[in-house]
């Protein structure tokens, strides 16, 4: 089933198309990557599918819903969840809190009974303490809980962002170059957590430079340049793919 | 002597402090100077009066003095609430992404306004009502200390301790933080930022319609022209603690309301104000984030 299809996406800055035509169409339950060099496009892609840009023509629909036009924190309600190419966690909450606050979108007390602290509430609080101790689990940061997300390594900061991302209970999970800036170590660690994440039954779509990760994880690869979507398969077919090559390497 | 000011200036200091958590909450999540902060506070002051002399003509105080408290505290809360997210809602949120400088002249603007609307609505003259509270000072510990003294240090302590509670424990004091530190971000992540900031408002009104009911008991007079000068202070506190910064302007709010009080009865009373600024002009100049304020806030 067809979880995200876009048709016609485009989105113009000034004189620049960063996004031209582009027709994506995302399969429940895969790993697909969004590569293309810089300035292609590919996290403008990710901003107009979670409500941060409006596109400026096409139609872009989630679980056979149209999205466009609604507000960021709508579209993570429906279940799009992201990580950011700079990481942007709340620098000055602890890892748990950042967890926390990620899993907003699902918790359900009201004003009333926030400022009131009922029981219900911290009933309320402690279920969500414990669902997003366990995702520090999911991605290995038990033991960083309490320490405040500025204070983490690069690495940890990564999986907490994704962690905090998962906690919206998403069903398709963006990430935004998650393997940048890690050391061969953590790059492994990472595409076994994605594979963890998929395996939870979250459709991932990835944007990543790493090409030992795209060509390792993935299931489908699109490829951006200029704005336009230049080709599309398997990540064998997308290596031999000659347009592919020309984009990376220049005409020769 | 000593002891007797620093009582008085924690009485003070314990109005300005709920004041300036206004200001601060709202800087915290818009990096807005909510100027008409000052201006609920005298609106909460006022209902405060109105509302004890409705309950003393319909013999409530004389009978049920704790209950008529506690329903004028509710009332103006409640009252104050509607007017903050009024405020939000006219004057703040249709300017969310205009110029920097058009919502600070629409917050000039609503202090003005309702100031004068009070006015009209209520007359210029201070309203006035008898002590209902003994003002004496009786000796707890050796201390000279009045009742109402107590109860304006103790509700104003339960406060803090309540909004401090709701903001570190509470998804909705999570959401409000993660606000403040990321708007963007924390619209990604699920929260109503329009929601947040409402309640933010919220909040600092209630605050402030407490303080002003305090005070409203504390001196019995009221007029139009209070929250001016209460407004003033109680930024400067919030600005000494690090605007943004809960905690800080608590801190703020007790510095100023001490060093006014010792410096009224030790040195002069007519320059009180004047000690209160130097403070500030001080702190900014050797500490401009404030006393605990960790950016350096370049948006003041």
């Amino acid at each position: 089933m067809t979880l995200l299809e876009t048709e016609n996406v485009s989105k113009v800055f000034g004189g620049l198309t960063a996004l031209d035509r582009v027709a994506i169409a995302v399969e429940e339950g895969k790993i697909v990557s969004l590569i293309g060099p810089n300035g292609a496009g590919k996290t403008t892609f990710f901003n107009c599918v979670t409500g941060v840009y409006a596109p400026d023509r096409g139609r872009i629909t989630f679980r056979a819903r149209p999205m466009i036009g609604r507000a960021p924190h709508e579209i993570t309600r429906q279940g799009i969840a992201r990580t950011f190419q700079s990481i942007r966690l709340f620098a000055e909450m602890t890892a748990l809190e950042n967890v926390m606050v990620g899993a907003h979108a699902q918790s359900r007390a009201g004003i009333l009974g926030a400022l009131l602290r009922s029981g219900w509430v911290l009933e309320e609080e402690r279920t969500l303490a414990s669902k997003a101790f366990q995702l520090l689990e999911f991605v290995g940061l038990t033991d960083r809980a309490e320490v405040w997300a500025r204070h983490l390594s690069y690495g940890e900061q990564r999986r907490l962002e994704i962690a905090r991302a998962l906690a919206s209970d998403p069903v398709l999970l963006l990430l935004d170059e998650p393997a940048a800036g890690m050391n061969p170590r953590e790059t492994e660690d990472l595409m076994r957590l994605i594979r963890r994440i998929r395996e939870q039954g979250v459709t991932i779509l990835l944007i990543e430079h790493d090409m030992k990760v795209v060509m390792g994880i993935s299931d489908r690869v699109v490829v951006l340049n200029h704005g336009e979507k230049i080709a599309e398969g398997s990540p064998v077919e997308i290596q031999r793919d000659p347009r592919v090559i020309e984009a990376y390497l220049g005409t020769t | 002597m000593l002891l007797q000011q620093i009582v008085n200036g924690l009485a003070l200091g314990a109005v300005y402090a709920l004041i300036a958590l206004g200001y601060t909450m709202v800087y915290g999540v818009l990096e807005l100077i909510n100027f008409a902060h000052g201006e609920i506070y005298m609106i909460g002051a006022y209902l405060g009066i109105l509302l004890l002399t409705f309950f003393t003509a319909v013999g409530l105080t004389q009978h049920h003095l704790v209950l008529s408290l506690f329903l004028v505290f509710v009332g103006a809360a409640l009252y104050c609430a509607g007017y903050g997210l009024t405020l939000e809602r006219v004057a703040y949120r249709p300017l969310r992404h205009a110029n920097r400088l058009s919502p600070l002249i629409s917050a000039i603007g609503m202090s003005i306004f309702l100031q004068n609307y009070v006015m009209l609505a209520q007359g210029s003259t201070d309203k006035v009502f008898p002590h209902l509270l003994p003002s004496e000072p009786v000796a707890v510990l050796g201390v000279p200390i009045s009742l109402l003294q107590i109860f304006i240090i103790l509700t104003s302590i339960f406060l803090m301790i309540g909004l401090s509670l709701f903001v570190k424990k509470t998804r909705l004091g999570k959401a409000m933080r993660a606000t403040a530190q990321d708007k963007r971000m924390a619209g990604l992540v699920g929260i109503d930022i329009n929601k947040v900031i409402a309640i933010t408002f919220v909040i600092g009104s209630i605050l402030a319609s407490a303080a002003g009911v305090m005070v409203a008991i504390y001196y019995g007079l009221v007029n139009f022209f209070i929250g001016y000068v209460a407004g003033i202070k109680a930024f400067t506190a919030a600005v000494l603690g690090g605007i943004g910064n809960i905690p800080g302007a608590m801190a703020g709010g007790f510095i100023l309301g001490l060093v006014e009080s010792l410096g009224a009865g030790y040195l002069s009373s007519e320059y009180k104000d004047v000690f209160a600024f130097l403070i500030l002009i001080v702190v900014l100049i050797l500490r401009p984030s404030g006393l605990l304020g960790e950016k350096a806030s370049e948006k003041v």
